[in-house]
């Protein structure tokens, strides 16, 4: 009784230490803020976009090439849309990307990871080289080859992408659990008599959980700029659907006079991207994983 | 001891400041090493031995480290007192120090011959001596083979990984006496290695600084390595030294309570096979104990203990800082 | 002699590498598609049409059949035919790559001047303001989207201060070829053609900046943190009780160890800046690879997008192969090790 009392007492103390931490860390705080704003933002965009119905495939030649004003904040586009309405509605789309890619690859990628890492062996030089083959693929090339043989679209990218992103998130936990597969903890719950299974997720897993989070954090930014690279190529997501990189590429051709159509999409991919490195980076430093790129 | 001695630690107090804590962790530390004696500075990890060390070869990371008052002097001149630049001077020339973890204070991606060279080439510059590559490397060689290095050519080529334990630590040691330095400091020599190895280790260390009449310093926490190897013996507990004497008389008669159960800890292979070890931990060095450090910890601590106890002699050069020392002799 | 082993061993794997990355293009393009003939032919074309290419390409044999084919072809060096330009893909891609491989080459040599100093001047200063610094400016690096940086420093450079040239590799004007190394910076230095080097660097500059940003931020935090991570090693310490000085034991026995992290992270990430590449030749209309293979990519020009996606592999093996031998050049400890496992 009295030690479950005092463990949850530890427990507490430890989310306050961790709490009180992360808040004297402006690096985290500003990162978390913005992360905050963007999926607010993208969750709620169809009620506080001003402009809504420009998602779509409408013209407007009234109000096209409008400069950004207190109506059309971000100004208006080439035919006439509100750039500010088409930026919210692209969160959404950046941050399903990403999240679809990390969902796929960050389970196959950990799971794959602790196999190599804690049977080593044969397992561990299969896997291994496997992950030094999808390296040697640049993630943006291999979605330009997908696309290039099936139809350029949102889904396809994401399979691109994922069929390739794992591989970090197995060579984040290999080079943990291969220092965490004798130490002591380990060696104990296998004499005990655990099963395989338990020992690689309930033993070995929670040990990176800190390392997985402060990757997934930083890898968010790193999908949403292929993404975004990806459709500016003109081989993401297709119009009409509003998307960030597509919105830059289109804007670009006005350049430099109507600065606001390419620019202003631009930087809020900055916006969203910097978020999340700023809150990996402040997570690196509270949780200590300096290795964690 | 008579005569001025070669370093001479007077009173000498560091602090530590870390998260916005300061810790005291040297208190009133005083030494003395005679020229060609050996002197043995005995006590368990975290003790500050180590600092003690450091703060005598000048290598004290300030901050955090600060300095608070005392004296170290070398030859009676004070180092706290002197500039960088003739300080500087001294380090690794005069005075040159022997490093415990043979396995990391090697740089792994130099070789032996390299580094040494880069040693020797400096200490050379401070001492306003002229030798050429080809003299360093004859120096060199002459070094290892001192240290009993069979091939002195071929370890100079060596990278550190491809020696032994026991190898890197001789080649520390000539790193050490590359430049005939007056005093060496030894900081747990061996402790990283096997202890056959450990033991050939110290052999040749003390061969060699007998040979050449240089003084010792050695820090330690194992008593044996005390009573081979060491004259005198200072035994600190919690940044303050508790008690000193000549070896024989320490261990034939331990005076504060702290040295008794120190002595107590080490299994001894006649029948007394009682082992006995000390209860509690070293003290908060942010908060210690007004007093006697050691009475959280010590059985005959009394009201008297909260003020802190002076040097008290036991014996013709055998003091100890107790205030219960009648009782505590056996 | 243990280096040759080391040697050995690095080679053996690059190529198993590299097979690796055969059977993945194979998959891409002969498996993934279906009907490749078809898909080469276009809708339009007949059942025998089709079926005359299917037996031309060997798609109606097995698979295993197919793919060793394919792996004969790449190792004759035979990407196959562009359906676009009608000439064999490697003549095409021959003629791209060494635009791609100098702004690559810029790029990595600025991450390394610029980012490894900066590095080292934050560890020296951990936690001041040219740290923090420092850090913002490595974390604003690798959020900013390339293509939009590319746009920024056209816009700036070309269009406000008509400062540089905005597009390509050599001015319209400029008569000189690239005939020696294909490198446009080397060759009019080989030839002393001053002028010409000049046009050269002023039309590097801008996509370099471009694609360098995000790297040197890399190069600059890993050098910072292992720069700081070497300077609690024993090692350094022990220099320091041995009177050697500050900036020797700065330069010499610290910088040397610190090396090796930010070289095997630039390996490591050379797959994302070529892929980053990609985007900036095409803001600058920069004559390169990636130009080449989006130009095909929206023709649907198969056997070209494939013949990039290999070279870009191969490359990414070649340099990371570079980089394991120098740094098994710098660290003896990796070519003894690398030579023993």
């Amino acid at each position: 009784m009295s030690a479950s009392v005092s463990a949850a007492s530890v427990r507490i103390s430890i989310a306050y230490q961790n709490w009180h931490r992360f808040s004297r860390n402006p690096t985290a705080l500003i990162g978390a803020a913005i992360v905050t704003i963007v999926v607010l933002a993208a969750l709620l965009a169809p009620w506080i976009a001003p402009h809504p119905d420009h998602v779509g495939a409408i013209v407007n030649f009234r109000v096209r090439h409008q400069p950004p004003s207190a109506q059309y904040w971000f100004g208006t586009d080439n035919v006439g849309r509100d750039i500010f309405s088409r930026v919210l509605f692209g969160y959404r789309i950046s941050l399903l990307l990403a999240a679809v890619v990390l969902g796929f690859a960050v389970p196959v990628g950990a799971t794959l990871g602790l196999l190599a890492g804690y049977f080593g062996g044969w397992m561990e030089i299969l896997i291994m080289r496997l992950t030094d083959v999808a390296l040697a693929i640049p993630p943006l090339v291999m979605a330009l080859a997908v696309t290039a043989v099936l139809t350029p679209n949102l889904l396809h990218a994401m399979f691109a992408i994922a069929a390739l992103w794992w591989t970090w998130h197995t060579r984040l936990i290999f080079s943990i659990t291969r220092t965490l597969r004798h130490q002591e903890f380990v060696e104990a719950a296998r004499t005990l008599g655990a099963s395989r299974f338990h020992i690689l997720f309930r033993e070995l897993l929670p040990n990176c959980a800190s390392a997985i989070l402060v990757k997934v954090s930083l890898d968010f930014g790193f999908v949403i700029l292929i993404g975004a690279a990806l459709s500016y190529l003109g081989l993401g997501v297709q119009p009409p659907t509003p998307d960030l990189g597509t919105m830059v590429a289109n804007g670009a051709d006005f350049l430099p006079d109507r600065w606001w159509e390419s620019l202003l999409p631009g930087a809020a991919i900055l916006f969203v991207a910097l978020g999340f490195n700023l809150l990996g980076d402040g997570l690196r430093d509270l949780y200590d994983v300096e290795s964690v790129r | 001891m008579t005569g001025e001695p070669l370093l001479s630690v007077r009173g000498l107090s560091v602090d530590f400041s870390t998260y916005g804590r300061r810790s005291q962790v040297l208190r009133d530390v005083s030494l003395d090493v005679p020229a060609h004696r050996h002197v043995a500075l005995v006590g368990e990890s975290g003790c500050g031995k180590s600092v003690t060390m450091r703060t005598i070869m000048g290598i004290l990371p300030t901050p955090p480290a600060r300095i608070v008052c005392g004296q170290i002097l070398f030859d009676g001149r004070d180092l706290l007192a002197m500039r960088p630049r003739e300080r500087e001077r001294l380090r690794g020339t005069a005075m040159s120090m022997v490093f415990q973890d043979p396995m990391t204070s090697l740089n792994p991606v130099f070789t032996i011959g390299d580094q040494m060279a880069t040693i020797l080439k400096y200490a050379d510059r401070r001492l306003g001596r002229v030798r050429g590559r080809r003299g360093r490397m004859a120096r060199i060689f002459e070094v290892l083979g001192q240290v009993r290095m069979p091939d002195p050519e071929r370890i100079a080529r060596s990278y550190p990984i491809m020696l032994s334990g026991g190898m890197r630590q001789r080649v520390l040691i000539a790193m050490a006496l590359l430049s005939e330095p007056r005093l060496l400091i030894a900081d747990e020599p061996g402790t990283a290695l096997d202890v056959t190895t450990q033991a050939q280790i110290l052999k040749l260390l003390k061969d060699l600084v007998e040979d050449r009449g240089l003084a010792l310093l050695m820090i330690t926490h194992n008593l044996g390595v005390v009573r081979e190897a060491a004259d005198y013996v200072y035994v600190m507990y919690a940044g303050s030294v508790v008690e000193h004497a000549p070896t024989a008389d320490l261990f034939a008669r331990p005076s504060h309570p702290y040295t008794h159960a120190l002595i107590d800890c080490v299994p001894k292979l006649s029948g007394d096979t009682a082992f006995r070890g000390i209860d509690g931990s070293l003290p908060d060095y942010t908060a210690p104990p007004a007093g006697c450090r050691f009475s959280p910890r010590c059985v005959l601590a009394t009201a008297l203990c909260d003020r802190p106890p002076s040097d008290r002699p036991v014996s013709e050069g055998h003091l100890a800082a107790c205030w219960h020392l009648a009782e505590a002799a056996p | 002699m243990e280096f040759f082993y080391f040697l050995i061993r690095r080679v053996f794997w690059s190529l198993l590498v590299l097979f690796g990355l055969s059977i993945v293009i194979f998959v891409i393009a002969r498996v993934m598609p279906g009907d490749p003939a078809r898909m080469a032919m276009g809708p339009r074309a007949s059942q025998e049409q089709v079926a005359d290419l299917k037996a031309k390409m060997g798609l109606d044999k097995p698979i295993l059949a197919q793919y060793g084919q394919f792996a004969v072809g790449l190792l004759h060096g035979d990407l196959g035919l562009s359906f676009l330009t009608k000439r064999p893909v490697n003549h095409d891609i021959a003629e791209t790559f060494a635009a791609t491989f100098e702004l690559v080459l810029a790029t990595i040599l600025v991450a390394f001047v610029v980012g490894v100093p900066l590095g080292v001047v934050a560890a020296a200063n951990k936690d001041g303001w040219v740290d923090n610094l420092v850090r913002f400016f490595a974390i604003l690096g690798a959020a900013t989207p390339s293509f939009l940086l590319a746009l920024l420093l056209q816009v700036l450079a070309g269009y406000v201060l008509h400062a540089l040239p905005t597009t390509g590799r050599v001015s319209p004007d400029s008569p000189f070829t690239a005939d020696i190394t294909g490198l446009l910076t080397l060759d009019t230095l080989l030839r002393g053609n001053l002028g010409g080097l000049s046009d050269a660097l002023r039309h590097l500059l801008l996509p370099t900046l471009a694609l360098s940003a995000a790297t040197i931020g890399q190069i600059a935090r890993i050098t910072r943190s292992s720069m700081i991570d070497v300077s609690t090693q024993d090692y350094i310490e022990a220099v320091r009780a041995f009177g050697v000085p500050d900036r020797v034991r700065m330069f010499k026995y610290m910088l040397r160890p610190a090396f090796v992290p930010p070289m095997t992270i630039m390996g490591l990430e050379f797959a994302s800046l070529l892929g980053n590449a990609f985007v900036v030749e095409l803001v600058f209309s920069w004559p390169g690879m990636a130009s080449y293979g989006v130009r095909s990519i929206l023709q649907k020009d198969l056997n070209a997008v494939m013949g990039v996606v290999m070279i870009s592999g191969v490359f990414f093996v070649v340099i990371n192969l570079m980089i394991d031998v120098l740094v098994g050049f710098i660290d003896p400890r990796v070519r003894i090790r690398g030579a023993r496992a």
